[in-house]
């Protein structure tokens, strides 16, 4: 990790953060059920553990990316760095405009137009309306769906949803761009002009911060990589060794991570 | 982690900066989240209101005409067939419906948003009282469209309008915060288990009943009374209905009822919400 540089502060910064998620032993998901137990004293929970005490540090234009089997941390760790989820233990720092390009598309409405969507998306992310309205133009324009702007989404096809989706999410001047897996959408001439925008930003120097289990993606895109492991960095160096070690690790198949859990996100 | 480890550089260009060791007191920061995302707020109040109003050119009319019918009917029940004597009664009776109705309406709405929430706080950071407060905010709208069949009844019934109408912004405002911190802990648990709106749902029925809506609180036999007594509704209720039917501001003891009942369902409701914060974006 690069010794921090005074006048420019890291963009993301993890000191010692570990998550620890309780989860019930069976999974009680009705309340009737969960008082008569807890009356009963039959709730139990386990521990797991999915970050521990990782540190990280990362410059303001690094482009990292993460990788991993499932269950390594790799989701946690975007969650904690996304404000999605508090660390049990540690401290997060980020430093700037996040963009969060993850699962484009969340309070999507049918019901609503496009602009309507628009809008409501960008308050989502903590965007106004004003400044969502003076940017509808672009908005739909990059998205290739001008002329349907004020019909229902659910008269949208797949494609215009996603490409409106990737186009208000992107349309901002953030600082650190999450991104989760893949990020294409819609036909062939749509992804390269989505790669054309992701260049864009690579270009004016953000800050990539990439989960994904493509290493030729981490390769081509990323300055950095972290291999995470049963909730520890096992390395973070150049994506080359680095993707060559986990494809060592992984062809050899015997050391399976240690506990073979299944991702939990979503689980609540 | 200590407080003084922030780099200067942050102050002199405005980048926001989020610590997670700088976060305080949930209680107060989660009200403070609140009030940077006001905006979405408004956006999915709008949101409600619009999809509820598209998806039926009645829509709008079925909000009046929702309690009128309701009115038309509990008024033969009650003063035709069981005689109850209440003079005006469709007044009496829709001043208190339409309350309960805002009542079960937002804090039952809080509870199917939590979904909403779920999946929309699953990858981006928003504070989650935005629904509850958003649900609370749809249940006004609808509260204010309702005032019309009042208007229309209260006409036809020949009761006279009083000027203790103007007092009526109080009392939604305490029914407000009332609906807002037992929407708060609804929702906090239906965030949690699946069956809380529905059980929620079964609970609200005999509430109801225990609030003097279809009666009055004078016809409790005495044994009874302390059951409607003890429930904040039946303050929160008259304090809206006074004005309205009676012609009159609540009496002293009623009105500090309610506003005890407000603050303490706010401010418990509130600090359970708050309380929960740290589960949030983990597993179960």
């Amino acid at each position: 990790m690069a010794p921090e540089d005074p006048v420019r502060p890291p963009a993301i910064q993890l000191e010692g953060v570990t998550v620890r998620y309780r989860v019930a032993k069976e999974v009680v998901s009705s309340i009737k059920e969960y008082a008569i137990r807890r009356l009963q004293g039959r709730i139990e929970h386990d521990e797991l553990v999915a970050l521990r005490g990782v540190s990280l540090s990362v410059a303001p234009g690094d482009r990292v990316g993460v990788i991993g089997p499932n269950g390594a941390g790799k989701s946690t760790m975007m969650k904690v760095i996304a404000r999605v989820c508090r660390p049990t233990e540690g401290r997060v720092v980020v430093r700037g405009r996040v963009a969060p390009l993850l699962q484009l598309g969340i309070g999507f409405h049918s019901e609503l137009s496009g602009r309507e969507n628009v809008v409501l998306q960008g308050t989502l992310l903590g965007r106004s309306r004003a400044e969502m309205e003076s940017r509808m133009e672009a908005i739909a324009g990059f998205a290739e769906i001008e002329g349907f702007l004020d019909a229902p989404v659910r008269t949208y096809s797949t494609g215009m949803g996603a490409r409106l989706a990737f186009a208000t999410a992107t349309d901002v001047d953030p600082d650190v761009l999450l991104i989760d897996e893949m990020l294409a959408v819609g036909d062939e001439r749509f992804v390269a002009k989505c790669h054309e925008r992701m260049s864009g930003f690579r270009e004016r120097g953000k800050t990539f911060f990439l989960v994904t289990h493509s290493l030729l993606q981490v390769e081509k895109t990323c300055h950095r990589a972290i291999w995470l492991l049963d909730g520890e960095v096992v390395a973070d160096g150049e994506p080359k060794d680095v993707c060559e070690r986990y494809r060592e690790w992984a062809r050899s198949g015997a050391d399976a991570p240690r506990r073979p859990i299944e991702d939990r996100e979503g689980l609540e | 982690m200590t407080k003084d480890s922030r780099a200067p550089t942050d102050s002199s260009n405005d980048l926001p900066v989020y610590d997670s060791a700088r976060l305080g007191i949930p209680f107060f920061s989660e009200a403070k989240a609140l009030w940077e995302y006001r905006h979405l707020v408004r956006e999915l109040i709008a949101r409600d209101v619009t999809v509820r109003y598209k998806r039926s050119v009645l829509g709008v009319v079925w909000t009046m005409l929702n309690p009128l019918l309701n009115m038309v009917a509990l008024t033969v029940v009650f003063s035709v067939i069981l005689r109850q004597g209440i003079e005006h009664f469709p007044v009496y009776f829709l001043g208190g419906m339409l309350f309960w109705n805002f009542f079960a309406q937002s804090t039952g709405h809080a509870a199917s948003l939590s979904v909403d929430a779920a999946e929309t706080t699953r990858r981006i950071y928003v504070p989650r009282s935005v629904f509850v407060v958003a649900a609370v905010g749809v249940g006004l709208v609808n509260l204010v469209l309702s005032i019309v069949p009042l208007l229309l009844i209260v006409a036809v019934t020949g009761h006279p309008f009083h000027a203790t109408w103007l007092f009526l912004p109080v009392a939604v405002l305490l029914g407000a915060m009332f609906c807002t911190g037992v929407g708060l802990v609804i929702f906090t648990l239906a965030s949690r288990f699946v069956d809380v709106r529905e059980t929620y749902m079964t609970l609200l029925t005999p509430w109801f009943f225990l609030t003097p809506i279809v009666y009055e609180p004078s016809l409790v036999p005495e044994q009874y009374r302390w059951l409607v007594r003890w429930n904040p509704m039946t303050y929160l209720v008259e304090v809206f209905r006074a004005p309205i039917y009676n012609g009159w501001l609540p009496g002293h003891n009623t009105l500090a009822f309610a506003v005890v009942a407000a603050i303490a369902s706010l401010v418990l409701g509130w600090a359970f919400y708050a309380s929960r914060i740290e589960e949030y974006g983990r597993g179960a």
